[in-house]
């Protein structure tokens, strides 16, 4: 009942969330069913690269809610994939037990390179699966929980705040770089073999974890369609506006960011758990606050305060990126950063705004 | 060495008597040192040799120095017929010979009728500071200095009345300096406890690694005299006290060059940020493209390093600001009032810069070469040395700095500049060519940037990403001295360089980093706007 009245007369959405349920049985089941031969047959590496994607529109979903709906331009949330992204990485590492180089039950490899006698204490409770998962949720949710309440407070708006997440990103970069802070150095978490017992190399593990990829993304997008169309999501919209205004009106704006914000940052952290096991490695690079600044740009060029429009343009952009790296790599960074500029300068609404100007047109 | 020796032996003769005249007896009894020294020397061992050098050194003969090189360089041998000592310079298999003695020519002889006169290691430190005590006496004040430091780390008791009677002839303040450092240094190792005890209480606040070293062996005595101890103790302590000073200083020096440097980066964000309120991403590009400029030119001019980098700083300023009023006017003048869009956009220009520059001078970083007046350092005393280069940016860095005040607070540009950042509207109305203004303030914050980037040049090797390194840097150093505001940033700047320098030695140079930005982001908390808040009406 409720999803039908969410999503009553947007088509955008029920277009988006359909080709998603189709995706999400059609690409396991010719993946797992049709044998090699067959024309309709889809490979594992494709089928990994879609579930890769789909993790990236989860995270667009969820910067989307922040800036499209809310106008906070988050440089930041880079730093929450790649928290919730370790968080899982650690407890694979776990799984690799004895299986490791140097054959340690317990350590991970980097560890006893790095002669270190027993686990340091952050790492204890990751080899439970529940207890990674958790964490995926509370640590970058805390962070922004954290971040959030000291911006947030002394009315840290606009520019400024940009700049501070993308110094926040920047930090845990260098930090996560660091050998002695225990999550491998630059080489980060890799070598994973199973998860909950399956390996992660099977065709049906990477099915499954297709498959929970568009769960997640189907659960974020209905949740943060959810919350846009609330009475929260509207005043989201005002704040967005006119913060001001609505804090005269007597909105609590500070509190209403703050936990938009956090749950943005934990939906960000589950796209970076299902992430890590698809492609295999968690280095500090998902710090980089270019990668941050990559994802607002998968929203502009979709387009924000969309979420269908998040969705498509992180996977057009994703996928050209793949594309343009292979083919020509030097062109990569300059398509980048013409789109940046054309997008602001000609698409403010992005693709999806075409669209729809189209729609109204006709 | 050889030529010396034949143009010293074509000497009148006249001229060597009359040299030798002033102490004749002396002379002959040291002559007769000489060559017994010269005759131990063939015949006995390792001990023997010892003995030998020791003669020889000491016998005050002219020939001894050359002697003591040729021996340490392995160019002494003896010729196996009748065993006279010869210097040989060897050619393949034949060898050009001369006597010691008297630097006689004996033509070339074959290389297997001679015999090398060998020495070991111990041998080796021995011979070195024997020669360096020839060369205390030696005319030039450099050679004695070299010579003194030589001496400083093999001192015996019996050269601190050598050294007093150097001493007493030395004009050279700074070798006079040096030699009454040796002589304490060589009194302290004697057993007399008030002569020790003198030399120690010479020795206080003394800054030379030797004493400290030399202050620390006699503490480290056993039965050491307790009144020595003491003394010994307070000028231990008063060193420590003054090598932490010296420290601190050039912790403070460190800092004050690294702030020195996020200023310079900052100061031209400062303007397009703080006046003209836009958010400039592509600011390190900028700053890039200004190193990469010195680099071209210092190309194109091979031979003359320190003009290509004076040419550098017009050029730079032109290109980066010439690319910055392109970047203006083709996009940041559309997106005035929508700063996130800026910010987007100008990052966009930075990913296409920084991608140009790659595919025109390749991914590889550059070196830009140093012109010798900005290398080496200044030495301050033995612990304390300033990089001049350092220095010089540091200066610079300072000029720029009040050049831009200057502009910005009494020409008319500036005045215009601030009317159209204090409001718009009415410096319209005025007349102001507030379109016109906008370019130039952004343009001029990028030259500034470019600027910078000739400085940078100097401090490391420039690459494509060079600006990216430095760009959250600027920004954090705009946002903490508080936008719009030039003396905030150059405080910013400079406090956050010292800051960093500050917390390095104990943290990790990583950490500190994530320090500071943990700290910027707890103080934006408390005071958004910065240490120096603008006031006004323009705050909003």
């Amino acid at each position: 009942m409720i999803l039908l009245k969410l999503l009553n007369k947007d088509r955008g959405s029920s277009f988006t969330l359909a080709l998603l349920a189709l995706v999400t049985i059609v690409v396991p089941a010719c993946n797992l069913l049709l044998p090699e031969s067959s024309l309709f047959h889809i490979q594992t590496y494709t089928m990994t690269l879609l579930g890769k994607y789909l993790c990236y529109a989860l995270l667009a979903v969820a910067v989307d809610l922040v800036w499209g709906y809310m106008g906070i331009l988050s440089l930041g949330h880079g730093a929450f994939f790649a928290l919730g992204g370790y968080a899982m990485g650690m407890y694979l590492m776990r799984q690799i037990g004895n299986r490791g180089v140097y054959g340690n039950p317990v350590l991970p490899d980097f560890m006893v390179f790095l002669n270190w006698e027993q686990l340091p204490w952050f790492w204890h409770g990751f080899q439970w699966f529940w207890f990674a998962m958790l964490m995926v949720l509370l640590i970058p949710g805390l962070l922004a929980l954290a971040f959030g309440w000291l911006a947030f407070r002394s009315r840290v708006t606009g520019v400024y705040l940009s700049i501070m997440t993308q110094a926040l990103t920047y930090a845990l970069l260098l930090a996560f770089f660091r050998n002695e802070m225990g999550f491998g150095g630059n080489n980060g978490l890799t070598d994973f073999k199973d998860i909950l017992g399956f390996s992660l190399q099977s065709d049906t593990t990477r099915a499954m974890l297709f498959i929970a990829s568009a769960l997640a993304l189907g659960f974020g997008y209905l949740s943060c369609l959810y919350i846009s169309r609330s009475r929260l999501g509207r005043v989201c919209t005002a704040i967005r506006d006119q913060e001001d205004r609505t804090r005269f009106i007597g909105y609590r704006v500070e509190n209403v960011k703050l936990w938009i914000f956090a749950f943005s940052a934990m939906l960000t952290g589950v796209a970076g758990a299902l992430y890590v096991p698809q492609v295999g490695i968690i280095n500090p690079n998902e710090f980089s606050p270019l990668g941050s600044i990559e994802i607002v740009i998968w929203v502009a060029v979709g387009g924000r305060a969309t979420l269908y429009g998040a969705v498509a343009g992180a996977l057009m952009v994703n996928y050209s990126k793949s594309y343009l790296t292979a083919a020509m790599p030097d062109a990569w960074l300059f398509a980048l950063g013409a789109l940046f500029v054309l997008v602001t300068l000609l698409l403010p609404h992005g693709v999806t705004g075409l669209l729809r100007r189209k729609d109204a047109t006709t | 060495m050889h030529h010396s020796i034949r143009t010293y032996c074509k000497l009148p003769v006249l001229l060597l008597i009359l040299f030798l005249l002033p102490h004749p007896s002396f002379a002959a009894v040291n002559n007769e040192q000489f060559t017994e020294g010269i005759t131990i020397l063939i015949k006995g061992n390792f001990k023997e040799k010892r003995l030998a050098i020791q003669q020889i050194a000491t016998s005050d003969d002219s020939r001894a120095k050359v002697l003591l090189q040729a021996l340490l360089a392995g160019n002494l041998y003896r010729v196996k017929k009748d065993n006279r000592l010869v210097y040989a310079d060897i050619d393949g298999g034949k060898a050009r010979i001369e006597t010691v003695l008297t630097a006689e020519d004996l033509g070339l002889i074959k290389k297997r009728k001679l015999k090398k006169i060998t020495i070991n290691n111990s041998l080796r430190g021995y011979l070195k500071t024997s020669l360096a005590r020839i060369d205390l006496r030696d005319p030039d004040s450099t050679i004695r200095l070299q010579a003194v430091s030589l001496l400083i780390v093999s001192l015996t008791p019996e050269d601190s009345i050598l050294l007093s009677e150097l001493l007493l002839t030395e004009t050279d303040s700074k070798v006079r300096e040096e030699l009454a450092t040796a002589r304490d240094i060589a009194t302290l190792r004697s057993k007399d406890r008030q002569t020790i005890l003198t030399a120690l209480g010479n020795l206080r606040g003394n800054l030379d690694p030797a004493v400290r070293n030399e202050v620390s062996t006699l503490l480290a005595q056993d039965n050491l005299d307790e009144s020595l101890r003491k003394e010994a103790l307070a000028v231990q302590r008063s060193i420590q006290s003054k090598v932490s000073f010296f420290g601190l200083v050039e912790k403070l020096f460190f800092g004050l060059s690294l702030g020195s440097v996020l200023v310079l980066a900052a100061i031209g964000l400062a303007i397009t940020f703080g006046v003209i309120g836009v958010i400039n991403m592509a600011h390190g590009e900028l700053i890039m493209l200004g190193a990469y400029t010195t680099y071209v030119i210092q190309q194109l001019m091979p031979g003359y390093i320190g003009l290509a980098l004076f040419l550098s700083i017009p050029a730079a300023f032109l290109v980066s600001g010439i690319t910055g009023i392109i970047i203006e006017r083709s996009v940041i003048r559309f997106l005035y009032g929508r700063p996130l869009e800026t910010l987007l956009a100008t990052f966009g220009i930075s990913l296409i810069l920084q991608q140009t520059v790659r595919s025109i001078f390749s991914p590889l970083n550059r070196s830009v070469a140093t012109p010798a007046w900005m290398s080496g350092s200044i030495q301050i005393n033995p612990i304390l040395s300033l990089t001049t280069n350092r220095i010089t940016i540091l200066i610079f860095s300072l000029l720029v700095f009040a050049g831009l005040y200057l502009l910005l607070r009494k020409s008319s540009l500036g005045l215009q500049v601030r009317a159209v950042s204090q409001n718009r509207a009415m410096a319209r109305a005025m007349g102001v060519q507030a379109a016109k203004v906008d370019a130039l303030t952004f343009g001029l914050g990028s030259g500034i940037a470019g600027i910078a980037g000739v400085a940078l040049a100097q401090l490391t090797n420039v690459g494509p990403n060079l600006g990216q390194a430095y760009i959250i840097d600027s920004f954090m150093v705009v946002v903490f001295g508080g936008v719009g505001n030039l003396w905030g940033t150059l405080i910013g700047g400079l406090t956050l360089g010292v800051a960093n320098k500050f917390i390095e030695p104990w943290a990790g140079a990583v950490l500190a980093k994530i320090i500071i930005l943990i700290f910027i982001i707890l103080f934006i908390q408390k005071r958004p706007q910065g240490l120096f808040p603008q006031k006004g009406r323009a705050a909003e």
